[in-house]
């Protein structure tokens, strides 16, 4: 898009600077807006304009005939087991699928896999396309890109989704531009347009300090990666079925240049961030690194995990395993207690879905506030030996 | 050896705060940097080089304010930097800015190695090096933590979250490295007088001779419909009282929704 301001109408009134998500991008100069080069061409200004002077000029491509159909989830596996974020792909795939009225299928690639189709089946896809060979035993770019790209040039899906971890995120760019077709990273939201049946890709961008919606109009498929826990998980059906398709390739170990010399296993402590139902997360609040043990005991009472916030992370204050937040994990648990931590928007992208939060922090401005369901306002060092001690203490008595 | 890193200049999002009156994104001072990810492939480059010989080369595409990073950078102690700006780059998503980085990739001639940073803290969307090394028909690894070069063969460890492997492929290829590989080094005294007086030629879509088609918003697939601040909720119920008569109101609460 590019963007346009017509100086005859403005008045100089700078609300399109308020409205620009961009630091610089507009600015008021002799009582006129003007575009600097940080101009991103969102387009944000231009429903903030009161007298109507900015103009955005969209792309108005003449659009070819859209023959693809299908939504397509690609099946992760990981040790051997599926990975979480593709039955929550499923199930926002599903709903997808029954919108536009096309079918559902999921691509399962890897070395003996055939047993999880069935739970693809079970959590809503009504086709599994299935790759197996030994060259697939763990994950490497070209062997499943090229799968990838093959099977989606000879099927011709309209929306492509895959999880953004670490081998989706390797995978899915891979295959875009092998395509040459559009890929929203990231996004946390996903719904079809009504009118247009398009794909609206929305997903935090900029630390997440704002949100966009991205649409891929012109291009197939419409790709997106799509952070793990957010789309909750379908339930399974039991006994659903499902056709199975065998895929044929041509993927022969010579032709791969990448080879996995070994599992290093895990280098560093593993900590289930993403699968705890209680995280006990401490930020620069706590004053010192020493401030986290006090976490530790009240989670390992709680049966939960700590995190942490970027800021005590980047101190050294404990390890990058414990980050929440938008460089971090994203996590959703059935409770959240944040302690010391203020809330930066950066932080609050990778925690505010969880069930239910609690925020401790002796600052009532901290915008953590906003995102929390109950708030204690005081001295974290106070206030979470005597959560400790009373929840020792009800233990105590209902035993 | 010939090593590439692509760098870009990013406002500092750690920097950006939201004012709590207007829930908008107070802006005012927000400085530029290079992408924090991109300085660990340019330390690790550099290490490279000084380990094995070479010459490491930096390639940024943005406005012309961009040379800014790529001084830095030549500071930092890269031989040679390329500025890639032109008004016809503007408006590219990841598609359009890759297929452009590649162009420029390939004007340089020989190379071995392509280092990027994990993603951009602007963007974030880690997608612009592998779509680069799909431009450029070489493999790549990306979420490196561990790098090396034996006997001709890149042997890294890679990251994916649920294990760590170590990952070997000959050259030439394309990576992408996580903050854990390396600590950044700082620009030395000299490094910056070299910087100041060093020659960064910049480079137009009629230099590269790039399809206009495929470049800037034309080239782009995607387009952004809406931008919009995250909606920040209320805020729940703020529990009173001392300390004492807070936490305990507080599990009252959690023990009625089961959770405690």
């Amino acid at each position: 898009m590019a963007v346009r301001i017509n100086t005859a109408e403005c008045t100089g009134c700078g609300l399109c600077v308020d409205s620009c998500p961009f630091p610089g991008a507009v600015e008021i100069v002799a009582d006129k807006a003007v575009l600097t080069d940080q101009c991103t061409g969102c387009g944000a200004c231009e429903a903030a304009c009161p007298v109507s002077a900015i103009e955005v000029e969209r792309k108005s491509e003449k659009e070819p005939a859209d023959t693809s159909s299908g939504i397509w989830v690609y099946a992760e596996v990981q040790r051997g087991k599926l990975a979480t974020v593709a039955l929550e792909l499923l199930g926002k795939g599903r709903e997808l699928a029954d919108e536009l009225g096309q079918g559902l299928a999921a691509v399962l690639i890897g070395s003996e896999v055939a047993g999880l189709a069935d739970a693809l089946f079970e959590h809503g896809a009504d086709v599994v396309y299935l790759a197996e060979g030994e060259v697939f035993s763990q994950y490497r770019t070209e062997p499943y890109a090229q799968v990838m790209a093959d099977l989606v040039k000879q099927e011709n899906p309209s929306i492509v989704l895959i999880g953004a971890t670490p081998n989706g995120r390797d995978l899915g760019p891979r295959v875009a531009a092998r395509l040459e077709t559009g890929l929203t990273a990231d996004c946390t939201g996903l719904a079809i347009d009504a009118e247009s049946g398009l794909l609206q890709q929305t997903r935090p961008a900029f630390g997440g300090n704002i949100m966009a919606t991205i649409i891929c109009p012109n291009r197939r498929p419409q790709m997106a990666t799509v952070r793990p826990h957010v789309m909750p998980c379908p339930v399974a059906q039991p006994g659903r079925r499902g056709e199975l398709v065998r895929v044929d390739h041509d993927v022969r170990e010579a032709d791969v240049q990448t080879k996995v010399r070994e599992l290093a296993g895990q280098v560093r402590q593993f900590v289930d961030l993403e699968g705890a139902e209680v995280i006990v997360a401490g930020g620069r609040g706590l004053g010192k690194p020493e401030g986290f043990e006090i976490l530790a005991e009240l989670a390992r009472e709680l049966g939960g995990v700590v995190g942490a916030s970027r800021a005590t992370v980047d101190a050294e204050w404990i390890g990058k395993e414990h980050q929440v937040g938008q460089t971090g994990k994203t996590v959703a648990p059935k409770l959240y207690i944040a302690c010391g931590i203020s809330g930066a928007i950066q932080h609050l992208a990778g925690m505010s879905n969880s069930d239910v939060i609690v925020a401790i922090n002796k600052d009532p401005e901290a915008p953590i506030f906003k995102v929390a369901t109950y708030g204690i306002v005081g001295n974290v060092h106070e206030v979470v030996p005597q959560l400790l001690a009373q929840l020792r203490r009800r233990r105590g008595a209902a035993n | 050896m010939r090593f590439i890193v692509c760098i870009k200049q990013v406002p500092d999002t750690t920097e950006v705060k939201i004012d709590p009156e207007t829930n908008t994104l107070k802006r005012e001072g927000v400085p530029s940097i290079i992408n924090p990810f991109d300085k660990n492939a340019l330390e690790a480059a550099l290490q490279l080089k000084e380990q094995l010989g070479g010459n490491v080369v930096v390639i940024s595409m943005g406005p012309p304010q961009a040379e800014e990073a790529l001084r830095e950078a030549l500071a930092m102690g890269a031989d040679e930097a390329v500025l890639l700006s032109d008004r016809a780059f503007g408006g590219a998503d990841t598609l359009a800015t890759s297929y452009t980085l590649a162009e420029a990739i390939k004007q340089q001639g020989e190379y071995d190695l392509v280092l990027f940073g994990l993603q951009a803290i602007d963007g974030d969307t880690g997608q612009v090096g592998p779509e680069v090394a799909e431009h450029l028909g070489i493999p790549q690894v990306t979420y490196v933590r561990a790098l090396d070069i034996v006997d001709g063969v890149v042997r890294m460890e890679r990251d994916d979250g649920v294990d760590c492997m170590v990952v070997e492929a000959a050259m030439p290829l394309a990576v992408t490295v996580t903050a854990d590989i390396n600590d950044p080094r700082l620009s030395s005294l000299r490094g910056k007088m070299r910087a100041k007086k060093a020659d960064i030629p910049v480079l137009t879509a009629g230099d590269l001779g790039v399809d206009p088609g495929r470049i800037g918003l034309q080239g782009s697939p995607t387009q952004v419909v809406r931008v919009f601040t995250p909606p920040i909720g209320k805020g729940g119920e703020i529990l009173s009282g001392s300390v004492e008569e807070a936490v305990s109101a507080l599990l009252d609460r959690l023990h009625e929704k089961n959770i405690v």
